[in-house]
Parts: structure tokens; sequence; C-alpha cells
């Protein structure tokens, strides 16, 4: 299924990195110089401002070029990578505490912040990629050099099961972390699903986010591996709506009204943990969210054999302008009532949940064919919430019983995540009130 | 065994080039150019300013006159590599530098990077003002590893010939038997063996490490293919008896020569790190000893040569690295701890066949190598810091 929660949101014009307060440092890029964009505090500045994105592509990107190559502030109140404007790739990876020892775990995630800081900000990591030793193997892979630093952020996730008996963790379990029911249809991989970590990276250039995470894996080597990853090539929603929203492998819009990031009210009330869901054992959440990753399977090719009638049925909305049904234009408030009882977007509307609204960030992804010369492929769905159980499990749970697009998807793989909040500065580390 | 040359000469070589580069030789050319050996090479020619010069810090200046690009050798009277340059274009130059000790060589240059080169003897004198240091804790290292990879060499010879003697009675159940045994000095010490670079691909190569143009049936040789006949074919026939033969010919050629390994402490440290390498890459996934499934063997084997390489560097790295050392230490006994698990007992080689060691272990395994690998691979850099 594909953006559950299509609707999931209000109107908003907007966008932008803004998300992360505080973000500020605007750390100088430099791997690749960012000579020519006006540096990157500017360049993100200049479209934040205005909302005047100039779009290329015959006006179908939601990047404008002077972004691409920006840097995006690692430090500030929240993650990076959550409200930030939605990047063109992704590489996620989420991995296995291999180590029992608490203080390693704790000096492996110091470790990462510092490459995390270094490497969105287009630096290489610890010593770089050439000039030392010859005789022994660079700190930096390299494979990033001469590249800018494309927007990359690096977002981090601690899994339910960090908070087993392993790291004295147990008592700081939030109750919003909690396990995923089984919806009906799951067909979950083990091996492609949970983990004790995350580490989301989203670049413009894939080539900078699988860097990065190559390098975390790297520097994490007898401390965690990885469990699975999945590359994503294309955004499926997008947090910049003035711009077009992009479409899915099924050929829809979908996602139409995510959360913007410059909606400061509905992220602080749909995104961002604070008071009630920080209290107590979940004190280290505040400023944090959470991140729900699943893998759905896509069936294109019985997709594409479906009446064109039927496909706008399924979904709730035409395939050319994205209106829903009944009316003219993308944006257009859907009247509900007017759809099919089993279309997606209808399923998925906040009206159908309670209000339950999530902030999207997935992208659609392909391993190639499945050895039956089927596209493996489909969408990878990243989900940001406030609280799951308000979120992702009530919108989950209409849709798995009843979206007429159930036919065409099946969820393959999944993981939830407590992402804390942002590194405030040099000084801080990803985690460091959990392990306080 | 990937068939390919890498390491112990190269390495050495580097190893040796390196004190030299690091020490900013690039930068300083003005002043050092007094020593320098002047080297034109040209399409059909290989100048060289001077045929003797003192033994110790050697610096080649290169310059290609020629037409096509060109690579330079300083190479050891029997053709291994001391240090070499590739890809000097035409037009360009470039500065090669080794350390050597007093004794005879060859300079090559080798016009569009083929065929033996053209090349010139020279000769090192004396003990040369520019000596290399070493320190005894490092000469010491690198002794008891030359005594280790001899004794491993000797050792094997007998174990080979249990195996191939079985394949010569016809006996398959006997010679299924002695396989995997007879390959752990090998296996122990393969950076070495693997310097020569043609005795790995006669006795160590899998079939699909044969060139193009190799006919299997004639120029597949070595344990593999026997490991093959007893497995997947179970009958042993005259050419698995031809084969058993020259196996043990191959390999009596191998512990005669692997005394004249060059062996340098940076060479040992980052054959260390090979030998993970071939665990990560061939025995993980159940390639190297696909008819046999022993591949725990090998990996057992492999992480003993490389553990012994590190223990006898430790006195050095300790020095410079303490913390290095600590997380080698627990890290390779947390690997042998692992591979325990798949052996009722310790001081035994019968390990678990691979084929019933399941995806999650096989992963539990690989984790296991990246956490020893990747630490290794930082060996050599505490070694010669």
């Amino acid at each position: 299924m594909s953006e559950q929660s299509s609707e999931n949101s209000a109107q908003s014009t907007e966008r932008t990195g803004a998300g992360q307060t505080g973000a500020g440092q605007g750390a100088a890029p430099s791997r690749r110089s960012v000579i020519g964009w006006g540096g990157a505090g500017l360049a993100l500045g200049a479209v934040a401002a205005g909302g005047t994105v100039a779009l290329t592509r015959g006006g179908d990107a939601t990047v404008p070029v002077a972004e691409s190559g920006a840097a995006v502030p690692f430090h500030g109140a929240h993650q990076a990578g959550i409200a930030t404007a939605v990047q063109d790739r992704l590489h996620f990876a989420a991995f296995d505490v291999k180590t029992k020892d608490r203080a390693e775990l704790v000096q492996l995630l110091k470790d990462w912040t510092r490459a995390a800081e270094r490497m969105t900000a287009g630096h290489e990591v610890g010593e770089g990629a050439y000039g030392g030793l010859p005789e022994a193997p660079p700190d930096d892979t390299g494979e990033a050099l001469g590249l800018k630093p494309s927007r990359l952020t690096l977002t981090i996730g601690f899994g339910p099961s960090l908070f087993d008996g392993r790291f004295g963790l147990a008592g700081k379990r939030p109750g919003a972390l909690v396990d995923l029911p089984k919806f009906p249809g799951d067909n979950l991989d083990p091996a492609r699903s949970g983990g004790d970590l995350c580490v989301q990276a989203c670049a413009d250039d894939p080539q900078v986010a699988v860097h990065a995470i190559r390098n975390l894996a790297r520097i994490g080597f007898g401390k965690v591996a990885v469990r699975w990853s999945q590359l994503g090539f294309g955004k499926t929603s997008s947090t910049t709506p003035d711009a077009q929203t992009p479409r899915n492998l099924f050929g829809f819009k979908d996602g139409t009204r995510n959360i913007a990031g410059t909606e400061t009210d509905r992220l602080a009330k749909h995104v961002w943990v604070a008071g009630k869901g920080a209290e107590g054992p979940a004190a280290w959440m505040d400023g944090g969210s959470y991140l729900v990753a699943r893998r759905i399977r896509m069936n294109v090719e019985t997709w594409d054999r479906t009446p064109l009638a039927e496909q706008e049925d399924i979904f709730g909305r035409d395939k050319k302008e994205g209106a829903p049904v009944g009316k003219a234009k993308e944006h257009d408030e859907p009247f509900l009532k007017a759809m099919k009882p089993d279309s997606h977007v209808r399923l998925a509307h906040p009206d159908t949940n309670g209000g339950a609204t999530i902030l999207r960030r997935g992208y659609s992804f392909t391993d190639g064919t499945d050895g039956l010369g089927r596209l493996d492929a489909g969408l990878f769905f990243l989900a940001y919430q406030r609280d799951v159980r308000t979120g992702f499990i009530p919108v989950q749970t209409s849709l798995s019983r009843s979206d007429a697009l159930n036919e065409y998807t099946q969820h393959v793989g999944s993981a939830l995540f407590a992402i804390p909040p942002g590194v405030r500065d040099k000084d801080d580390w990803w985690g460091r009130a959990l392990f306080a | 065994m990937r068939a390919v040359r890498l390491t112990v000469v190269t390495a050495a070589a580097t190893a040796a080039t390196l004190a030299a580069v690091t020490g900013c030789t690039q930068k300083s050319d003005a002043k050092s150019e007094d020593g320098a050996v002047q080297v034109i090479a040209k399409d059909d020619s290989c100048e060289v300013s001077k045929k003797d010069f003192p033994a110790g810090h050697l610096k080649l200046n290169v310059e290609n006159r020629g037409s096509k690009v060109t690579e330079v050798y300083v190479l050891y009277p029997d053709d291994r590599i001391v240090a070499e340059r590739e890809n000097i274009g035409p037009g360009t130059k470039a500065s090669i530098t080794a350390e050597i000790k007093a004794g005879d060589y060859e300079i090559a240059c080798k016009p569009g990077m083929k065929g033996d080169g053209i090349r010139q003897k020279v000769t090192a004198t004396g003990a040369g003002a520019a000596a290399v240091k070493r320190s005894p804790e490092m000469d010491a290292a690198v002794a008891a590893y030359r005594q280790y990879v001899q004794a491993q060499a000797d050792a094997t010879l007998p174990k080979v010939k249990v195996f191939t003697d079985a394949v010569r009675a016809g006996n398959v159940e006997a010679a299924k038997k002695a396989y995997a045994d007879s390959r752990i000095g090998w296996e122990r010490t393969e950076p070495v063996a693997e310097s020569f670079g043609d005795i790995d691909p006669k006795v160590d190569v899998r079939e699909d490490g044969l060139e193009a143009g190799q006919d299997p049936a004639k120029d597949w040789t070595g344990w593999h293919r026997l490991e093959k006949a007893l497995w997947q074919d179970k009958k042993i026939g005259d050419r698995e008896k031809q084969l058993a033969d020259l196996l043990d010919k191959d390999l009596a050629d191998w512990v005669k020569r692997v005394g004249k390994a060059d062996i340098t402490p940076t060479s040992m440290a980052n054959g260390a790190k090979e030998l993970l390498d071939e665990v990560a890459t061939g025995k993980v996934t159940g390639e190297e000893e696909r008819y046999s499934h022993t591949d725990l063997v090998d990996f057992k084997a492999n992480v003993e040569g490389a553990q012994k390489s590190f223990e006898l560097l430790k006195p050095v790295a300790s020095k410079n690295d303490p913390q290095l050392v600590a997380e080698l230490d627990k890290q390779f006994a947390a690997l042998n701890t692992l591979l325990d698990k798949y052996r009722t007992d310790k001081t035994s080689y019968v390990f678990t066949s691979y084929e019933k060691v399941g995806k999650e272990q096989r992963k539990e395994l690989s984790d296991g190598v990246n956490a020893l690998a990747e630490p290794l691979s930082k060996l050599a850099a505490a070694v010669v810091k």
C-alpha cells in the first residue's frame, strides 16, 4: 500500500528544512565546495523565505537547482531528515548491536555522531580518503569525494529490541514504542524487519547516501552489524506541498496532503514528542518522534493490466491530475463519501481514522527482478509521528482490512524506531539523554 | 585463493617504500636529487644514469620519453618485485623509492606495460649511509614468522602425502578423510604462498578461477579438482592419480621456495588482514569448499595464521596503539569462540560441514569476520607508526 494516509493532512504550502528548529550553525559545506551556491545557509534560507521555488524539469521537480548541492544543518532541537524537505534518494539501514558492553555502544554513538556531523557538512570521515599512511586503509572510503553535500541528512533511531536487558535500558522504553500488531495480509520477512538501531540517510545524490551508510557501518563493525538495508530512488511524498506531489510506482500521486516542514503547529501536534509523550521513562524522547518503516512490495505487472477506471476507483483519485473523486484539482478537499468505500484515499484519510495524521517521506524502491521476471519493486514506506498508537496503527488497521489496493500490494518488511531529539551542538551526541 | 598475486611481495615492497614516501620525498625533490638514479624510458630502451649505488635509500626519477604508457620495476634477481610504478604516460615523470639491501637487482621498463620489459642490471653496495634503521623487535617478529611459515610448509608435505597416497590407492573414503587436514598449513600461510604467483593457481584454484581458454579437463589441477572428483564424481581414475603426483610435486616446490619469500612487518600485518579477506570472500559463502563443505577448517586455519602474525607483531603494535591491540585480542577471542561452536573437540580440526551451517549462523560468522578484519586492517599502520 502506499502512502496510506494520502490524505492525512491538511493543506499547506511552504517548505522546507526549517523543521529543525535552531538548526542554525550551517556547517560550511566543503567536501565539494559550494562555490556558486552562496553557501548552504543561504540557499536554504532563500528557498524557505520565498516559497518561490524555481522548479526544474518541466515543473515536476520539487528541488530547486540551487538547493540540491547544499548542506542541511546537522544540529538542532529535532533531528534533520524528518521535517526536512524530502531529498531524492534514500539509503536506510537497520543494525543489530553485537557488543554487550554499554560503554562501547555509547562510544559508538559518539563516533557516529562525529562522523555524521562531518558527512552531512560534506566533509570526509576521520582523516579522509587519501594522504594518510600508504599501507593503511584510509578512514574515508572516498566515493563521495568531489560531490556536493547533496542535502545529506542522517537520522538515527532506536528499535524496541534495544530496550531489552542488555544495556540497562528496559526502564526507559517509552510506552509509545509498542510492538506493532500483526496486520491482516502481512507477510513479513524477519530478515528485512526490526533492528536495534536504524540510520536513515537521505540525499539528492544516491552515492552520497550510500557513502554515509557504508562509512557508518564500517565504523560500527564489531559493535554493530547491518541487519538489513534498503535503497530508495524516487520520493513518493513531499514535505513541500507547494511543489507537485511525486508519483508512486502505480503512477499515482499519493500523499497530496502531507505535513509540510514549515507547518510548525501540525508538526508539534502530530510529529514531535513533547508533554505527556515525553514524561517519566520517555523523558529522553522530548523533541523526538517515532518512525514506522514498511517494505511494501507492489505487484506492478497485475496493476498494469488493471483498467484505468478501476485504478482510479481504487485510489479515489484521477490519474492525470490527482484530483479526488468529483473534484478538479489535486489539492481540492476530497469528498470522501463520493469515493468507493474501499478506496485507498478514503480509508487513509484522517477523517476515517479519528484524525490520525502522520508525516510520510517514503521512497519507491526496486531491487531488480525476483527470479520470476517480476519487478521486485514497491514502496519503502517511512512515516513519522508523535505516537504510533494514534498514528500508523489506526490508519494501517483500517487499510489492511479493506483497502482495494491490497490486491496489488503486500507488506514484506516492518520496523519501528524511537527517533531521539536532535543533536544540539558539538558536545552533544545521538542518544545522550537516553544513556544519561 | 584468488589466483591473484597480491600480498607479501608487493606488500613488502610498498612497506619498504613507505617509510620513504611518507617521509615527504615528493616535497623535497630538490634536496634528494643528489642520490637519485635517473631512468629515461623510451619505446625501445631503458637508460639508467648509474648502475652502482649505495644500499639503503634508493630513489628513481623516471621520465617517459617514449610514445607508450610504461611501467618501471625494481626487481630481485629472481623476478620478485622490490618496487614498481605503473601507468607512466608518455612525456610524464614519476619517482619510485625503495629501501634496498646490498646485492644485485634489475631495473625494468615495460613500454606498453606488457612483456618482461627492457632490463638493466644494477648493484647496490655497502651498508649505505641511509641504510634502513630496523628495530630489533621487528627483526625478531619477521624472523619468527619466517620460521613459522617454513614449519607450516614442512609439516604440510607429509599430510598431503597421506591424502595423495589415498588417492593413488583409489581409496575415496580415506582420501576424503585426509583432504581438509592436508590444507591447513597452506591456509595458515596463504598470503606467503600466494606471493609466488605461479604456485597458487596450480594447487588451490577453483574451477571458476581458470582463465578463458583454459580447459578444465587439462588445465585444472590441485586440491579442488581432486575435491570435486571425491565428493561430486565419487571416483578416482587415472587422471586423479596423476593429479595427486602433481600436487605433491607443486607443493614440494612451494616448500623449497617459501623460505625465500620477502617478509616485512607490514607484509605480515597486511597478510593477516588478507587471510581474513579470504574468509570473508570465499569461506563465509561456502564457495571455497563447495563439494566437501570443509570451509570451516580453512576458516579456522586462516584465522590461526592471521593470529600468529598478530601475536608476533604485538610487541611493536602495543607500543604504538595499545587500544588497537586490545581490540584485536578481543575480536580474535570472540571469533575463535564462535568457531569453537562448530567442533566438539577443541584440539581437533573436525568441524561441522558448512552445508549444515544455516543462513543466520553464516551471518553471525560474517559479522564476526567483519568485526575482526576491520581493526586488523589498521595493524600495518600501528606497526610502522
